[in-house]
């Protein structure tokens, strides 16, 4: 059996990620001669998340309840997980490649004695079973042997589309309440602060976000581009040399240290596209460079580019955009 | 008094293109140059905040070759006053490994009377992204830990921790001795002074062997992605391109 770990949204939804940590999960069932697959969520499932992870093919779902799960602890997670796999034998272990994901499953890793794999984007072999992982920020992947039972391992955001089973399955839901050691609830949750409105959350859901980079030149030059922000109703994302400068808050950084975003425009201005910026921005649908360096990797990477100073290109748009409004 | 221990690693810079060494184990760092990760360059500040609020010494320590010194310096010249080099090739050494490793010297700091109470790590390395390397560490030790958080202080024998989480900003607070892995965003390294280069040129560095050897990580081998052709439409030069670009936009459907 495959055990996978899904995140569940404060909506009670299961997230993105997890639900392609799923669609993963079933090409590796389905290259195993059809091994099924269960779901270790936090907390009780409304039938809804029941049924949504039903119909992409989750035979059974485990739901860690009781006062141990309240708070999250990622030893405490860990311990649950561990406990339903023990009862159901699973060979499998993963989870999204999220903050929670490879933290439990590093957990996992340490509890076990067992090699974790981060981030996985695709499967090699099965026997020996080998994963394929981005390292070094996804500039380079690492094939890596994971022989032991259960395979621990996670799946990079994106790897694969998050997509609904040909089949359903019957999706039962199983309440478990195994124990946890006082332990492993020492570190937990003490308190959540509402996210503070339209930081970097507005940033992962936009469907267009005004980049810019090094080239928008001091704190001062970013007048223009926000001009074109607020004219496309889009968030700024940065570069992390613009908040490493300080001329820009952290929240707006995208990147492997930042936020990823999967606009269907990203507009980079004056960014160079490092491999870590990339990271964060791949997913974009369409990506419209803007950058007086022809050979910047953001230009050959993007669909659509212009060459040029920004100072001159970004005002000559806005007041393009204006015109066409009559404004 | 709390003395905190941080832990670095020597990485190459992959902001530029990465080039992978001849057996395809690891990342060429020859022409690329070398550093410390992000989240690293953030703990080091946070360790020397809490050494400083707390009347206590900030250590340093790293496992790799020769050369990591200078990324220890590099931490001893922003306020790390003692610094402890694992001699050893860090591309043999899994997780777990360098886990061990970094517990042996915790105990072995305790036992000659300087112990840390709290170790501080980047949430996982630019290179290698394992994730794991402060969990594993705290398993061994038997302590406490959070991870991926930004910002760290120390009282009365708790640290409290607080990062971005996927339902807001988490705090979380756990007794001493612990262990945080840390990610950047929180603090703003500081930047060394010409007299903390000095100071950090003549500062000992304690030389050790590993205390065992390394079982290695899981890996087969790197690959790098293969390079996805430039399919780019240069839509033009300069602000004689705007038309296009505004005609790309309402093409797309983005104008609101
Ligand atoms: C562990 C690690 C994690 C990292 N995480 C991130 C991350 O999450 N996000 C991130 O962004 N980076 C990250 N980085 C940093 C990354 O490697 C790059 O240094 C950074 O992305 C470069 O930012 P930039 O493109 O703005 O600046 P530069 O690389 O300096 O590029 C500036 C670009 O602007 C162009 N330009 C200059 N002036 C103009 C002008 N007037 N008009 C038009 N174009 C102009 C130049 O041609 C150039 O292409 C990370 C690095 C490491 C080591």
């Amino acid at each position: 059996m495959i055990l996978v770990l899904v995140e569940v949204s404060p909506a009670g939804e299961a997230v993105e990620t997890s639900r392609e940590a799923v669609t993963f999960a079933r090409d590796l069932s389905a290259a195993g001669g059809g091994v099924p697959i269960d779901a270790v969520v936090v907390g009780e499932p409304d039938d809804a998340l029941v049924k949504t992870l039903a119909t992409y093919g989750v035979r059974r779902i485990h739901a860690l309840t009781g006062a141990a799960y309240d708070a999250y602890s990622g030893a405490a997670w860990a311990a649950g997980l561990m406990a339903v796999r023990e009862k159901a034998g699973s060979v499998v272990v993963m989870a999204a490649g999220t903050s929670r994901g490879n933290e439990v499953l590093a957990h996992v890793g340490a509890r076990t004695g067992l090699p974790m794999a981060a981030n996985a984007i695709s499967f090699h072999g099965l026997s020996p079973f080998t994963v394929t992982r981005q390292v070094v920020g996804g500039a380079a992947l690492e094939e890596m042997q994971l022989a032991q039972r259960p395979a621990i391992f996670s799946v990079a955001g994106h790897a694969v589309e998050a997509k609904p089973a040909d089949a359903p399955a019957d999706g039962e839901l199983v309440l478990e309440t195994p124990e946890v050691a006082d332990a492993d609830l020492v570190a937990r949750v003490v308190s959540t602060d509402e996210p503070e409105p339209d930081l970097s959350g507005a940033l992962k859901s936009a469907r267009v976000v005004v980049g810019a980079g090094r080239g928008a030149g001091s704190a001062d030059g970013f007048d223009d581009l926000l001009e074109l922000a607020d004219l496309l109703e889009a968030p700024l994302g940065v570069s992390r040399v613009v908040t490493s400068l300080g001329w820009r808050p952290h929240h707006e950084q995208v990147g492997q240290t930042g936020s990823r975003i999967s606009p269907d425009l990203y507009i980079p201005c004056g960014i160079s596209g490092a491999i870590q910026h990339w990271a964060g921005c791949s997913s974009a649908k369409a990506i419209l460079a803007i950058n007086n360096d022809p050979d910047a990797p953001m230009v050959t990477k993007a669909t659509h580019a212009v060459i040029g100073d920004l100072h001159e290109i970004i005002p000559a748009i806005n007041a393009e955009i204006r015109r066409r409004r009559g404004a | 008094m709390v003395s905190p221990l941080v832990c670095v690693k020597r990485v190459v810079d992959s902001s530029s293109e990465v080039v992978l060494t001849e057996d395809a184990q690891g990342v060429d760092g020859r022409f690329a140059g070398f550093t410390m990760s992000a989240h690293e360059e953030c703990a080091v500040e946070l360790a020397v905040q809490v050494a400083a609020a707390e009347g206590g010494q900030a250590a340093v320590m790293t496992l790799g070759d020769a050369d990591a010194v200078e990324q220890l310096r590099a931490a001893l010249a922003v306020g790390c006053t003692s610094a402890t080099h694992v001699v050893a090739d860090s591309q043999g050494f899994g997780p777990a490994d360098v886990a061990r490793e970094i517990a042996a010297v915790v105990r072995d700091h305790e036992a000659a009377g300087t112990p840390h109470q709290l170790v501080l790590l980047g949430n996982d390395a630019a290179d290698s992204g394992d994730f794991q390397v402060g969990i594993r560490l705290a398993y061994e030790l038997g302590w406490p830990v959070v991870n991926g958080v930004s910002n760290v202080s120390v009282a009365d024998g708790e640290v409290t921790a607080s990062g971005s989480g996927p339902d807001g900003h988490e705090t979380f607070r756990l007794p001493l001795p612990a262990v945080v892995t840390v990610l950047e965003g929180g603090v703003q390294p500081r930047y060394p002074t010409v007299p903390g280069r000095m100071k950090a040129k003549k500062a000992p560095v304690e030389e050790r062997q590993p205390v065992a050897t390394p079982a290695g990580p899981s890996r087969l081998r790197l690959v790098l992605p293969p390079p996805s052709a430039s399919s780019v439409q240069v839509l033009g030069k300069g602000p004689e391109a705007a038309p296009a670009v505004v005609d790309l936009f309402e093409q797309l459907g983005v104008l609101p």
